[in-house]
């Protein structure tokens, strides 16, 4: 009896526990464990690509928040700016330009050529003479307190105090130094092979050299092979051709094309020679060189002034001063001279050596501050990239915002409350939905060339303004408003509207009273979904002229103005590296602007979340 | 075909009774689908009425009638002829929105609003404007949870959500949210059926003292309920209403076979 209760038993259950069925469930629970590895995987490519996004812009933009200033002793008295402070139009109109000029030439008196000063002025930045006339005139008790001023170091001084444009490495001198002066050159003499180091990079840079030139000569091969080609088939051709005049014309044509091959052979000698001379020199290492712009530079720190080395032998170099020396002297010991090597060469950099030298001067006596770099900050657009601020573009996109939040979201909502709550379900609704869910998908530029034809060319709005960049945003964002809050309508559970109904509260007050504050936190979700994506549309808005260049912030809804994305896209535009930086600052910016909206809407949110 | 019997006339067998709401010939369709056929009943003023039948019967589509909460769904379409007080609900003259202040509802499914207890209960008379300050307001409120019978175990938290009460609760707080109104007739729909007994008892004993002030028309699935809890009793089977008459007589003696064999079990 018990037997048989146990195989019955056991022939029940075999459905779900024998071998088969076993074998089944792990092959669930495998593919469930291939999707959750499966997942994993997606989400970590998706975090990895944001980390290397974000890396690569904020490594760019950062050098960028921050700025060197330098404060020489302006004269900013009442003499040279002609009045001390009670007269404004006198201050706006004095020559500020000259104060600068007289300071940054006060510190370097020994520079007297015209294209000397004019690189010399270069170091400050070309608008000092407006932000030292913005300080000025801000607070003009500086004429008589005497209160250091700064003004911004040029883009390139700064991005070479940053170590952007060049590195470098300097080396304490090994051996005593000879040194002879000749006029304007000087004569530098050692007992030990001081210079071999700077000798042997210059050597590399050769070698560069040399294999340009036989990249170049194999490139005439090809070249040279047709010549040959075409001249053997002519000399073929010519005796048996019976045509005088076709006999004539291909004379004429062997003749051009001996000749070309000749020329091409010649070109090839020359290369060749080029190339084992230089091949000569690399290998006699002994050689002195002359130092040219496509070599490495060597700075030469000597007795309080700067050498620049113009030819080196291992032991011995020529040189011109770039910073006059303290005094004259025929030695320097062992240690108390250093040898730099910089590593990019001047052809290749925007700064020369001489400004490398200035600069390093300035900060030398203190005159440098790096500090926050608050002109990126307080701002608007320049085509000067030390000059350049984001402001009027945020102020700018901040406005348009605005407009496009007023006028998108009401209207937004309204429309989804009508059409689902009130509407009734025939034809035409369909088609409103329908066309509703098309809109969305639209690409933006399509309502900037509807906002260029009908609100500039037919209402003859004003361009570049932020009102009008509102305005088409708002048609571009209402789509996505009414899907979103609609779908969030439609989530509230019908027993809450029949709770109002029966109640006996009208549809509007069911709405207005129940709904909609539950549907409150998708209908958020939903705009600023909307509002992020208006923030950083560019097509439509460069449709309506907010891509003018424009200097000023705006004040107003109707001052010309651009926005954080249409900047971002002039400026990647740039050729000035320091431009390079602006742009990822800029995008920084941006992201920062949308954190912020995205914590607005989860605190909203937070607010008005309800359980039902 | 209607088979209507004993129906009772006002002032005629027992003097004392009135009709609050009744309805003549009501049927109603969704879309092509019919679901009540030519439907007539009286219902009696404070008394409770009972509409049992089994699933599908057309029970809570007729109660649906009486507040006119068919009107919320399209497709629904109702013909004949529904009056309270002797006026014509679906007369254009006739503001749904008070009506459905003097006919109130209670769901089956406890559904209290994701406010405060307070405020579910206020919001009724807010709407209307039926207080004109703020003690009125209280006083109000205070009556209505007092009479659902939700007073004492409410009265130290009316601010808090009242979707954070226990299903008895919530479905004495939707009682109270109705009669704040002040509504002439109580619907409701299978209001205990998702309750357990104890909370079912707690309502039954509220129905019956509501009974005083107001007229109470309730479908049920139980009919030990209907038994219990009504004067009254109209029997739906497939759209049609089989048999009406005091709960008594329905139980003990029904008149019509179809209303024997439901009470008995054999359908249904």
């Amino acid at each position: 009896m018990t037997d048989m209760a146990n195989g019955n038993l056991q022939q029940k259950s075999s459905v779900h526990t024998s071998d088969e069925a076993r074998e089944r469930l792990a092959k669930r629970y495998r593919a469930e464990g291939n999707f959750k590895w499966i997942g994993r995987a997606a989400i970590g490519v998706s975090v990895a690509f944001l980390l290397l996004l974000l890396s690569s812009v904020v490594s760019q933009g950062l050098p960028a928040f921050t700025f060197n200033f330098v404060s020489l002793p302006f004269e900013v008295t009442a003499e040279k700016l002609g009045t001390d402070g009670a007269d404004q139009d006198v201050l706006k109109r004095a020559d500020y330009d000259s104060v600068i000029r007289d300071a940054i030439r006060a510190e370097f008196p020994d520079v007297t050529s015209r294209n000397g000063k004019r690189a010399l002025g270069g170091i400050l930045s070309s608008g000092s003479s407006v932000y030292l006339r913005q300080q000025v005139l801000d607070d003009p008790s500086v004429i008589t307190s005497g209160k250091k001023l700064e003004v911004p170091i040029s883009d390139f001084a700064d991005l070479y105090l940053k170590g952007q444009i060049t590195s470098g490495e300097t080396v304490d001198g090994a051996a005593n130094l000879r040194v002879e002066r000749q006029d304007k050159e000087y004569r530098l003499i050692a007992d030990e092979p001081v210079f071999a180091n700077a000798l042997s990079k210059a050597k590399e840079r050769l070698s560069v050299r040399v294999a340009a030139l036989r990249k170049e000569q194999a490139g005439t091969l090809r070249s040279k092979a047709k010549l040959e080609g075409d001249i053997v088939a002519l000399q073929e051709r010519i005796p048996s051709e019976t045509d005088s005049v076709v006999k004539e014309r291909l004379e004429t044509t062997l003749a051009k094309t001996e000749k070309d091959l000749a020329l091409l052979l010649k070109r090839i000698e020359a290369l060749v020679e080029k190339a084992n001379a230089l091949d000569g020199r690399i290998a006699n290492k002994g050689l002195g060189e002359t130092l040219t712009e496509e070599m490495p530079s060597s700075l030469l720190y000597i007795g309080g002034g700067v050498l620049k080395l113009t030819a080196i032998t291992t032991n011995t170099a020529t040189a011109t001063p770039y910073f006059a020396l303290a005094e004259e002297m025929s030695e320097a010991a062992k240690g108390t001279w250093q040898l730099r090597t910089l590593d990019v060469v001047e052809a290749n950099r925007k700064f020369s050596d001489q400004e490398i030298v200035w600069t390093d001067k300035l900060v030398e006596r203190d005159y440098v501050r790096s500090g926050i770099n608050t002109i990126f900050f307080t701002r608007g657009a320049s085509r000067e990239p030390e000059m350049a601020g984001v402001l009027g573009a945020a102020i700018g996109s901040a406005l348009t915002l605005i407009v496009t939040l007023v006028l998108a979201f009401p209207l937004g909502v309204a429309a989804a409350i009508y059409l689902e709550e009130f509407a009734p379900k025939n034809r035409w609704t369909t088609i409103i939905e329908v066309n509703i869910n098309n809109l969305a998908a639209v690409p933006s530029i399509v309502f900037g060339l509807l906002g260029l034809a009908v609100f500039l060319n037919y209402f003859h709005l004003d361009r570049s303004a932020p009102y009008v960049g509102g305005m088409v945003l708002a048609l571009m964002t209402l789509p996505t408003i009414i899907i979103a809050s609609r779908a969030a309508l439609r989530a509230v559970p019908p027993s809450i509207r029949e709770a109002a109904l029966g109640i006996g509260a009208s549809r509007l007050q069911t709405v207005t009273h129940h709904v909609l504050p539950l549907a409150m936190p998708g209908i958020l979700t939903g705009t600023i979904i909307g509002m992020a994506q208006a923030l950083g549309e560019t097509a439509p808005l460069l449709m309506i002229g907010m891509v003018a260049f424009v200097v000023d912030v705006p004040t107003t809804f109707s001052d010309p103005s651009t926005v954080l994305p249409v900047q971002i896209f002039m400026w990647a535009d740039f050729p000035e590296p320091a431009f390079q930086q602006r742009t990822s600052a800029a995008i920084m910016v941006l992201l920062a602007f949308l954190i912020a909206m995205n914590a607005i809407a989860v605190v909203l949110r937070k607010r008005f979340e309800r359980r039902w | 075909m209607s088979v209507a019997t004993e129906i009772l006339q006002p002032n005629v067998k027992t003097g004392k009774e009135t009709i609050k709401m009744s309805g003549q010939k009501v049927c109603v369709h969704y879309g092509e689908k019919q679901a009540l056929f030519d439907v007539d009943l009286n219902i009696v003023a404070n008394q409770v009425i009972s509409l049992i039948g089994p699933s599908g019967c057309g029970k809570s589509t007729f109660l649906r009638c009486l507040n006119r909460m068919n009107d919320t769904i399209d497709i629904c379409n109702v013909s004949g002829q529904i009056n309270l007080e002797g006026q014509d609900i679906y007369d254009k003259s006739i503001d749904v929105v008070e009506l459905r202040a003097r006919v109130g509802m209670v769901f089956q499914k406890p559904n209290p609003f994701p406010k405060s207890i307070y405020e579910n209960v206020a919001y009724g008379p807010r709407i209307h404007g039926m207080t004109r300050s703020k003690d009125e307001l209280d006083e109000l409120v205070t009556s209505s949870l007092r009479r659902a019978g939700l007073w004492e175990e409410v009265k130290d938290r009316l601010d808090q959500p009242g979707t954070g009460l226990s299903g008895g609760q919530q479905q004495r707080l939707c009682i109270a949210r109705a009669i704040a109104t002040k509504p002439e007739v109580l619907l409701m729909d299978e209001p205990c059926s998702a309750l357990d007994p104890i909370a079912t008892a707690i309502i039954e004993e509220l129905i019956d003292e509501l009974r005083e002030n107001f007229t109470i028309v309730i479908v049920t699935h139980s009919m030990q309920q209907a038994a219990r809890v009504s004067q009254k009793t109209a029997f739906f089977h497939l759209g049609k209403l089989i048999e009406e008459g005091p709960t008594e007589q329905i139980f003990t003696n029904p008149h019509h076979k179809k209303t024997q064999d439901y009470i008995t079990g054999r359908i249904g």
